[in-house]
């Protein structure tokens, strides 16, 4: 698993759309012919990720909303996956 | 009605997967089609008004991926306003295309309607294969697409269907596919449904074949690394377990027909004894959780042994309910690709069979071209 640089900022890999099914009662990300049905933590982490935020931003606005701290490592776990599974890029 | 129902064990989940096989007609002919060997006679399209309804009743129900497929979806001049209000619903839309007839105008419109993906398919008839093969011109047709869904900013998804006639020249195919500039191959072997099944004799290959252009991928693979990726689909009546069928009959899967009638899977028509409704009749979502045809293979009642007690009936649902109804003449028998069915000799009696008229004449027998009076325009 990579290592992400905080000061870069994520967003949804192109040709892949992030959106809310009601009838899944969940986000779902999806792909060419596929679909990923997401868990709370992974929407609330991609649904973030609109390239103009940072890594750390994305995750001082997690802390915050969720009245937590020491989220650092996990999001970024997830963010290194998520790029390596080409669910996001990362911009400079 | 809301939508909101208490959710019922035995209450499907939402058909996630909509295809929408927008026209039977199609400037091909190729022999390894699934379409309906009688689709000619196959009643009157969907108007544009009847596919839009159809798109916001699947959205309300849960729908989020949309194949647009056919025959040739281009052959209908109301795509570009079906992909609009597809986009607009949130669907994701997936074109499936031969590319015949996709010119910059009609990509660059597609492209404003928020067409999200294109899959490009090799048409190859054998009538054409040389042209296919040989650089002239159905190659330049697809060269001319390819580089304009490049340009458009599409992945370029290449899938090519292979059968005996072929199958031995997959190297060729994948070094045509990288000069495109192909990001996916899928090289998928025939399925024997359609067209397909009535030629089926002629097309299935050889496992020496088979092995041959295995082993040719694994090398092409190993070259070009991750640049071009390259998936190779086994032709089932090679295996020894049947594939999971549409994840099973009605769970996720809903395709409508030309004509309106929807189905679990774009080859259930030919099952008997259902009656597969129409769109044009009944509400989609009538037809999805209500109809008799829609519930007849879901679950496990209608299982026969093997599968009724076989610790795999929750993963492959039984195989394919088309394929042993082809082979056994009843569709509640497990498919017999499966090695514990007891009709799976004549899987490998087909398989044998196409050994020896392989070895001995690749064309002893005459193909049936798809065509709209059932096959009579011969090789």
């Amino acid at each position: 698993m990579g290592i992400v640089d905080t000061a870069a900022r994520p967003a949804i890999g192109g040709g892949l759309r992030l959106q809310w099914e009601p009838a899944q009662e969940a986000h779902v990300l999806l792909y060419p012919e596929g679909m990923v049905k997401l868990n709370q933590s992974a929407a609330a982490i991609l649904t973030r990720c609109d390239g103009m935020r940072t890594v750390a931003d994305i995750v001082a606005d997690l802390e915050r909303a969720y009245s937590t701290a020491g989220l650092s490592p996990d999001v970024c776990a997830f963010i290194a996956l998520a790029v390596e599974r080409t669910w996001l890029e990362l911009r400079p | 009605m809301s939508g909101q129902c208490a959710m019922d064990a035995e209450r499907p989940g939402p058909p996630l997967w909509l295809l929408l096989e927008l026209t039977y007609r199609c400037p091909l002919h190729c022999v390894f089609c699934y379409n309906p060997i009688d689709f000619g006679s196959v009643g009157r399209e969907l108007e544009t008004g009847e596919w839009l309804r159809v798109l916001e009743e699947a959205r309300v129900l849960g729908s989020v991926q949309l194949g647009l497929s056919g025959g040739e979806p281009l052959v209908r001049d109301d795509l570009e306003t079906i992909v609009a209000a597809a986009h607009r619903l949130g669907f994701y839309t997936n074109l499936i295309t031969s590319g015949v007839g996709l010119t910059e105008p009609r990509l660059q419109a597609l492209k404003e309607a928020g067409l999200d993906h294109i899959q490009l398919s090799f048409q190859d008839s054998t009538r054409r294969m040389n042209d296919f093969l040989s650089s002239t011109r159905s190659f330049e047709l697809k060269s001319r697409v390819a580089a304009l869904i490049k340009k458009y900013r599409y992945p370029m998804v290449l899938n090519v269907v292979l059968h005996r006639l072929n199958i031995d020249h997959v190297e060729e195919i994948l070094r045509m596919a990288e000069r495109m500039g192909a990001d996916y191959v899928e090289l998928a072997n025939t399925q024997y449904y359609g067209w397909a099944w009535r030629n089926r004799a002629q097309l299935l290959p050889s496992r020496a074949q088979l092995r041959r252009a295995q082993d040719a991928t694994a090398r092409f693979r190993e070259r070009v690394g991750p640049r071009m990726r390259i998936f190779f689909v086994v032709p089932d009546y090679f295996e020894t377990r049947p594939k999971p069928c549409m994840s099973g009959l009605g769970r996720v899967f809903l395709s409508i027909a030309p004509d309106g009638v929807a189905l679990p899977c774009q080859s259930a028509r030919m099952l008997p004894g259902l009656l597969f409704p129409s769109v044009r009749e009944a509400s989609l979502r009538s037809i999805w959780y209500d109809s008799p045809a829609f519930n007849r293979y879901r679950g496990e009642g209608w299982m026969k042994e093997p599968c009724r007690s076989c610790p795999e009936r929750g993963r492959d649902f039984g195989g394919c309910r088309c394929q042993a109804y082809l082979l056994t003449g009843d569709a509640a028998d497990t498919d017999p690709v499966c090695g514990l069915s007891p009709h799976h000799h004549l899987v490998t009696e087909a398989v044998e069979r196409a050994e020896r008229s392989a070895a001995e004449a690749p064309l002893a027998e005459p193909m049936a071209f798809r065509d709209y009076r059932g096959g009579t325009a011969r090789d």
